[in-house]
């Protein structure tokens, strides 16, 4: 198993991995010269849903843009906003309030949990488990409720303004939340006996796909693929912006490198995200959700600015280079799965095609936000 | 700790002239003001989002790149900016640290529009790979000695690169 | 002699009518209880219970048209879906389903079905390598290799209860184990053996009825995330549903041949009332313990399949044949 082979050229072909493909969960195609089941060398071509959000971003003004984030990512939502609009009031130097700063996280956080959810049902159907998908779901549409609620989406939300919220959070949605965590505990305890213990399940992914710290810091991985190969590194504990210092949470870090070692981060990842959840609401401050004070045009003076946020899929990065105008003079959207999924090509050599494409459903692809 | 070191061997790299710490409130982005000369300027982390701001001739590209290699940093993004009233290109270069001794580091290099080539930085961060592909599809900018410089998320026949301010759709 | 003739042809149509219905209603079985594992209705607006759903999936593929990819080969193309369903319905034949409903019993009962079973894989084959698809190419590959490993443990099984009964005839099979659930063979206490890795052997073969059928966990044929849907990748229409009701058709006859085998056929657990119900129930417990396993499992790698089969089941196998023989000029 995921040995080295040497062969001569007549002996492999190639297999189009989609780019429509049910393992890809997506528009993501990956050439594979095959060796039987073994792959030999693996070419990751995307694009085929590249969007240029980054030209609209040119062209648009700072408020027109905010709606265009949640369209990379459609799972995870709200974390792109968050580092948009963390930028855009740090370039411009917009205070926010304390309480408009708490149900960011909040609603971050959820959604980070509803798009763990997600994964771990879709991972689980990569390797042929169908129904904890359907539970997975079951649990994140309390989550989409509680958002819907709120922000007015289920999906692509735009909740965030610069300076504070679209919307104030209210007594139903704070008693929904208070409801879900104990629910979501509950859940987590039966995956682990339903999944996460199953010897099948273990098997497939124990010691598949391992990676070395070295690969995922030449890569530039982050998210679980760097946690799971033991480096303990999340943006909102290394480089903590928003009200993160506030709450007491841990970052989960497995040191073994491989498949498994990526899905346990995630899985405790959700337990976490449900104490940040637990402590916010808790420690919800009162008063208002805009600053009292605030630009009527936003306009950051010229300059160079860079925020990173930990969305549900690593690291998260906006540059934004201003010339003082109403538009961006530059906008760069660093996305995490774009890092994430250019070490596959490299380390799926020699794996067999099953591995390799747990492997890729390991790595949480979203394709929109790797094509942008 | 590690900003310091990584500070010090850059500027030994760079030798910075003393106008650049004179201008370190000068912004590179203000359009008509003078073009900021190489050297490494530490900039506020609570206005900009990153502490050190290198600055330099893209031949000392590699030797900047070794040296962050050498101090562990990963490589975050790569990136280019279309400066058209100065007729040039800049790329930019986003470094930052997996442990908590925080340091992110910024390296700019600025080539000419008409002729933009700069060396690939592939051969030591395998992970440039894409993002140069990148910057090559939406800014024309050639990476000498980039084992596979096709449009990535571009169309295959491509020849057009739309983040450059002359583009028109 | 030409009214047995009648007789005969009369139950075997009976058993293909069976089969066939079997067939279609599983389907609908599966997706009912898929359903209520994952919490929601499944199909239920054709009829009542959606029981009309077998047959109206059924017009809607028969109506639609069969197409054939170009540069495959268009013979056994289409002789692959036919292969397939053939020995799946003609085994049924051959299946005693109480003392006297059986199409046409014949004194090597377990040699006719495994022999046809063996011809099932032969068809993935062929749809695999004439569907001129590399995924096909390769689902067929796996699903050859993953009969032969798993058809190996199965027949020393088989080979292990037709000793202990001293005959491959199926109906002489089940008369051994008629008196009490104590003389089956999955638990053989009383009768003419006493062998205690009995149930092992009972496990041994469900897993590789499991594999044999290419049901989850062990579907790598048609591992629909890594290859599409495998060998039956470039099937529309009717080709599809052949491919469909012969899966559901082996397992039928899998764990037709499981309760004969192992769980007393028709007769009863306390030697009362014996009869085709006894029969029916088993082979039901059965099939439901497949979708169960099905939506609750995921699948194994190739690699994982494969070495169960050749490290594990075909050891265990000969070990119990050996200690059966053993016994057998003990006692």
């Amino acid at each position: 198993m995921n040995a080295p082979i040497e062969l001569r050229a007549d002996e492999t072909f190639v297999l189009n991995v989609g780019p429509q493909h049910p393992a890809t969960h997506g528009v993501l195609r990956v050439k594979m010269e095959m060796h039987g089941e073994y792959i030999v060398n693996a070419e990751t071509v995307i694009g085929y849903i590249h969007r240029m959000h980054e030209k609209m971003g040119e062209l648009k003004t700072y408020p027109q843009f905010l709606m265009n984030l949640s369209r990379m990512d459609y799972l995870g939502a709200l974390g792109y906003s968050h580092a948009h609009v963390l930028v855009v009031e740090k370039a411009s130097g917009i205070v926010v309030p304390e309480r408009a700063e708490y149900i960011r996280a909040i609603m971050v956080e959820l959604n980070r949990i509803a798009s763990h959810l997600f994964w771990f049902g879709a991972f689980v159907m990569d390797l042929g488990g169908f129904s904890p998908l359907m539970y997975a779901l079951q649990d994140r549409e309390h989550i989409l409720d509680m958002l819907e609620a709120v922000t007015g989406s289920r999906l692509t939300y735009c909740y965030f303004r610069f300076g504070g919220l679209y919307n104030d959070v209210d007594d139903d949605f704070i008693a929904a939340a208070r409801r879900f965590v104990p629910r979501m505990r509950k859940s987590l305890k039966k995956y682990r006996r339903l999944v996460t213990d199953n010897v099948i399940f273990r098997k497939r992914l124990e010691g598949i796909a391992p990676l070395s710290k070295e690969i995922c810091r030449k890569y530039g991985a982050s998210s679980a693929v760097a946690r799971g190969s033991g480096i303990n590194f999340d943006v909102r504990k290394n480089e903590p912006y928003s009200v993160y210092p506030q709450f007491d949470f841990d970052i989960p870090v497995y040191p073994q490198g491989d498949s498994l070692a990526r899905y346990m981060v995630r899985m405790d990842e959700i337990e976490q995200s449900l104490r940040i959840v637990e402590q916010g609401l808790d420690k919800l401050p009162g008063g208002p959700i805009m600053p009292e004070k605030k630009p009527k045009l936003i306009k950051p003076p010229p300059g160079d600015y860079y925020q990173a946020v930990e969305t549900a899929r690593g690291s998260f990065g906006v540059r934004l280079v201003s010339d003082g105008g109403k538009t961006p003079y530059r906008l760069k959207l660093r996305s995490p799965t774009y890092s994430n999924m250019h070490l596959f090509d490299e380390a799926c050599r020699g794996m067999m095609i099953m591995d390799a494409l747990a492997f890729m459903g390991s790595l949480d692809l979203v394709i929109p936000e790797i094509d942008r | 700790m590690i900003c310091e070191k990584t500070r010090t061997a850059l500027e030994h790299l760079i030798p910075t002239p003393d106008a650049a710490t004179a201008g370190d409130g000068q912004e590179s982005g203000a359009k008509g003001q003078t073009p900021r000369p190489n050297g490494v300027i530490e900039r506020d982390y609570a206005v900009h989002g990153y502490h050190l701001d290198a600055q330099m001739a893209c031949e000392q590209l590699l030797a900047a790149v070794a040296i962050l290699d050498e101090n562990e940093f990963f490589l975050e993004t790569i990136t280019g900016v279309d400066w058209i009233a100065e007729n040039q290109l800049e790329l930019i270069y986003d470094f930052s640290r997996y442990d908590f001794d925080l340091c992110r580091v910024v390296l700019r290099t600025r080539v000419d529009r008409r002729n933009p080539v700069v060396p690939t930085i592939t051969g030591i961060y395998a992970g440039a790979n894409w993002h140069e592909r990148e910057t090559h599809d939406f800014f024309g900018i050639v990476f000498s000695g980039h084992p596979h410089l096709i449009p990535l998320l571009l169309p295959e026949d491509a020849d057009f690169h739309p983040l450059l301010k002359d583009f028109k759709a | 002699m030409r009214l047995t003739l009648i007789n005969v042809i009369v139950a075997v149509v009976i058993a293909i009518a069976f089969a066939a219905v079997n067939a279609a209603y599983l389907v609908w079985a599966e997706r009912r209880g898929a359903a209520r594992i994952q919490r929601r209705p499944g199909p239920n607006i054709n009829g009542p219970f959606g029981l009309l759903q077998p047959p109206l999936d059924g017009i809607k593929l028969m109506a639609k048209q069969l197409t054939i990819p170009g540069g495959a080969d268009r013979i056994l193309f289409i002789i692959a879906p036919i292969l397939a369903m053939f020995p799946a319905i003609t085994s049924f034949v051959t299946i005693p389903f109480s003392e006297t409903i059986v199409a046409k019993n014949m004194n090597v009962g377990v040699l006719m079905i495994f022999a046809f079973a063996s011809l099932g894989s032969m068809s993935l084959l062929i749809a695999g390598f004439s569907s001129r698809n590399k995924y096909s190419m390769m689902s067929s590959v796996r699903a050859v290799s993953q009969a032969v490993a798993y058809e190996i443990p199965m027949l020393i099984t088989a080979i292990t209860v037709v000793m202990i009964a001293g005959s491959p005839d199926l109906m002489e099979i089940v008369r051994q184990q008629s008196p009490s659930i104590l003389h089956w063979n999955i638990f053989p206490l009383l009768g003419n053996s006493h062998n205690i890795l009995m149930p092992l052997a009972f496990l041994i073969f469900f897993v590789c009825t499991l594999a044999e059928t290419n049901r989850a966990p062990f579907d790598l044929g048609e591992a629909e995330s890594e290859l599409v849907a495998g060998f039956h990748t470039e099937y529309g229409s009717m080709g599809f549903g052949l491919f469909f009701m012969a899966e559901y058709a082996n397992i039928v006859i899998g764990s037709c041949m499981t309760t004969i085998l192992f769980l007393g056929g028709w007769s009863c657990p306390f030697g009362l009332f014996p009869g085709v119900w006894w029969f029916i129930l088993k082979l039901y417990l059965l099939i439901a313990t497949f979708i169960w396993i099905r939506w609750t499992f995921p699948r194994t790698t190739i690699y994982g399949l494969l070495n169960l089969s050749w490290k594990i089941l075909i050891p265990l196998s000969l070990a119990n044949l050996l200690l059966t023989a053993g016994l057998i000029k003990v006692f």
